[in-house]
């Protein structure tokens, strides 16, 4: 057995590599300074942020667009206060991802040193697992465990908090022996991915008599790489699905069997489908709040197949009457298997479909044509970005109007090209986020679509984005407000604005983008939008931001009032007449 | 048996975690974030110092034992939880308590505590210092009898439990 004698600060970085990790995201700092050492002789690139929150969004986008877990390394104290909201973010949404944060010396914890904070502490209740680690010999074997927890079950964030004196080669307890046969140590974790066949009978009893079966499909579906399998499943038993906010992409939108987006701003047909569903089929999702307005009015009538890795999940928010406990794609290719061998059943189905084609008519996604003289409609310039960019376009966006308009009229047919904040609901996630997927996949192209709340919590990265080459182009949805602030001061507010305007002119985006080194766009008409992003497409040498100044007024529709049951669903004013 | 019937509002669980720093704070914070109630938690090593056992009782109340229970094995230093069904497990809790006691009165304390099985640990001038280990139900009923002498100070354990040995393999579900 191989072994070799060195410092911690070393030993870190080598058991990064030795994790298949190419790119981390951070920014160094006092207590992590030996670590920053070796990484000048290392094969895995390091981004240096503006930033410490930009970091961790970057190695949130780059987990998402890859699958592989996101690194981010920061340094003690502010540093790591400053990423506790990716990390809340990755574990509201399940997102794999392993951060470094520096630690005082050992002997320093507790007196309050310069730049200490309870790193640990802060982090437990939003991160998957955390670790201090205390001795050098046990950095290789934490890491180890660190990715694997990251990983493997449900993923999330894992935090590592290294105190400086472990990893400094000046300091004797830095030293330690590398060997190449660590194991991991971890007799309470034991995550549980195969699921149970007599699970798997009852849930394909359940469907072949269900004359309303709906498959409602969450982000667990991406996470557990299932989008195939949920559509050999789709297509194997003719049931139609609906993508949550954090499963856009996981079912092709341009799918006869596709419904969607459910939820609170969902379309009509997805939302009224679940809610008067026989079944909902639920593989990967959390039923969510957005997701079922309130919960005594939801779905009534459904009964409830739930698959899911998380136990925890299982009957935490509507008991299921299935319950199918594991990996989802397991459980589908399970399902898949059954449906292939004992048939899917003779259920009588016409009714409900063409209850569904009947909905999809009369209340498709729309709004209200642009008429000369109305500032831009921000629907519409989705739509121009949507019809003027690749197939495999990834889309990252941050929280609010701009992000629903974005969900809703993009048309997602891949998986893994839709970004977003799905759980925390953070502003400010998207440009980081568009970073970090374009830093995994270079050869393609990247739009952030922010708003201007949004872009003006964390622009500062497209600073990082400029110096470290990275062309990803920001498409601002600017209507001076915090939008989905103000749409509910006019619904439930009395259209009392409290707080919600930004400003007109300040900043001057355009100026703003330029002074980091970006193109910068301002448009105005909605002839000059196509023109806007065909020029921003050719551009691949430096980001570029399009202000795009859109109407203020513009709602999200349709909406689920907050406290409401979906079925009082509220349309856009010239739906309203429809019969439901 | 309904172990989350009206009449069993509290539920012991027996917890293996991990001994490693911080393991208890964890599973603290993990009640508190959640919203779950605790009755008492008591924690100590076990008889393979890998290894604290938790003894805490839940109230149902606040939470279904299903998503307590749920929630506590997503902890990583987890390794065991065992539900102790309240007719199952056998729960002890020791009582110390420091009681006025003239000496006029001093026989009839000790009458009481005879009674109820406990222990005198020292007699000062005015007072008595004295302890009980047993069921929490039997601890309350002392602790009552107690308060009319006059209690100086007083402090309990939290409830212990352990599967009955005639419960299957004595280890509780």
């Amino acid at each position: 057995m191989a072994t070799e004698e060195m410092d911690g600060g070393r030993a870190l970085i080598r058991a990064l590599e030795n994790e298949g990790v190419e790119v981390m995201f951070g920014l160094p700092g006092g207590a992590i300074l030996p670590v920053y050492d070796p990484i000048i002789d290392s094969s895995i690139r390091h981004i240096l942020v503006r930033h410490e929150q930009g970091a961790g969004h970057m190695a949130e986008g780059y987990a998402h667009a890859t699958g592989r877990p996101g690194v981010a390394m920061v340094t003690s104290g502010p540093a790591a206060t400053n990423i506790v909201t990716p990390l809340c973010d990755a574990y509201m949404d399940s997102v794999p991802m392993v951060v470094i944060t520096g630690q005082v010396p050992t002997g320093a914890i507790g007196t309050d040193a310069f730049q200490e904070c309870d790193t640990t502490g802060i982090t437990q209740s939003i991160t998957k697992h955390n670790f201090l680690v205390t001795e050098a010999q046990d950095i290789p074997r934490t890491i180890k465990e660190a990715f694997h927890i990251a990983t493997t079950g449900r993923p999330g964030p894992v935090l590592v908090d290294i105190p400086k004196d472990i990893v400094d080669p000046g300091n004797p307890r830095s030293a330690m022996t590398w060997t190449d046969d660590v194991t991991i140590d971890l007799p309470g974790y034991n995550p549980q991915t195969e699921v149970d066949p007599e699970a798997i009978r009852a849930a394909a009893e359940l469907i072949r008599a269900s004359e309303r079966p709906v498959l409602y499909v969450g982000g667990g579906i991406l996470k557990a790489r299932a989008a195939d399998a949920l559509r050999e499943l789709a297509e194997l038993t003719g049931i139609s699905v609906v993508t949550t906010l954090m499963a856009r992409g996981a079912f092709p939108d341009s799918h006869d069997l596709c419904l969607g987006m459910p939820g609170m701003h969902g379309n009509f047909t997805a939302v009224t489908a679940m809610q008067e569903s026989d079944l909902l089929i639920a593989l990967g999702a959390r039923f969510d709040d957005r997701v079922t307005g309130r919960l005594d009015g939801f779905a009534p009538d459904a009964k409830i197949i739930h698959a899911e890795i998380d136990p925890a999940e299982i009957g935490k928010v509507r008991p299921p009457d299935v319950a199918i406990q594991g990996d989802v794609r397991v459980a589908i290719e399970a399902l898949v298997a059954e449906f292939t061998a004992n048939g899917t059943g003779d259920a009588d189905r016409d009714a409900w479909r063409s209850k569904l084609s009947g909905w999809q008519e009369r209340f498709p996604l729309a709004y209200e044509p642009w008429v000369p003289g109305d500032p831009l409609k921000p629907q519409y310039v989705i739509e121009c970005l949507r019809d003027g960019t690749p197939d495999d376009t990834i889309v990252a966006s941050g929280v609010g109007q701009h992000q629903m308009w974005a969900s809703q009229y993009w048309k997602f047919d891949h998986p893994y090209t839709w970004i977003n904040s799905g759980g925390l609901g953070t502003m400010g996630f998207s440009i980081p986020a568009a970073i970090g997927a374009k830093v995994a996949f270079p050869d393609r192209m990247v739009w952030a679509v922010d708003g201007d709340g949004c872009f003006q919590m964390t622009a500062q990265e497209l600073v990082t984005a400029t110096v470290e080459n990275i062309p990803i182009k920001v498409a601002l949805l600017n209507n001076s407000y915090l939008g989905m602030v103000r749409q509910w001061q006019e619904m439930f507010y009395e259209e009392r604005y409290s707080e919600v305007f930004l400003s007109k002119d300040v900043p001057d985006y355009k100026m703003w983008a330029e002074s980091m080194g970006c193109v910068g766009i301002r448009v105005d008409d909605p002839e000059e939008v196509a023109p806007a992003i065909a020029r921003a497409n050719e551009i691949n040498d430096r980001p570029v931001v399009i202000d795009f100044r859109v109407a203020a007024a513009e709602k999200v529709y349709p909406m689920v009032p907050s406290g409401a049951t979906n079925s009082e669903l509220l349309v856009p004013p010239f739906q309203q007449d429809q019969p439901r | 048996m309904n172990i989350q019937g009206p009449d069993y509002r509290y539920h012991t669980l027996v917890v293996t975690v991990e001994n490693k720093s911080g393991v208890l704070a964890r599973v603290a914070s993990l009640f508190a974030r959640r919203a779950f109630n605790i009755e008492s938690l008591a924690v100590a090593p076990t008889d393979d110092e890998m290894f604290s056992r938790i003894t805490v009782v839940v109230d149902l109340e606040s939470a279904p034992l299903d998503q307590i229970v749920k929630q506590l094995d997503k902890l990583v230093n987890v390794v065991e939880i065992r539900e102790l069904h309240p007719g199952h497990a056998v729960e002890r809790e020791l009582m110390l308590v420091t009681v006025s006691a003239e000496p006029d009165r001093r026989d009839e304390i000790v009458e009481h505590l005879d009674r109820a099985g406990g222990k005198v640990l020292s007699v000062g001038t005015d007072r008595m210092m004295l302890s009980l280990v047993g069921p929490s139900a039997r601890v309350d009923e002392f602790e009552d009898l107690l308060r009319p002498y006059g209690i100086v100070e007083l402090q309990r354990t939290g409830r212990v439990a352990l599967a009955t040995l005639d419960d299957g393999d004595g280890r509780g579900r």
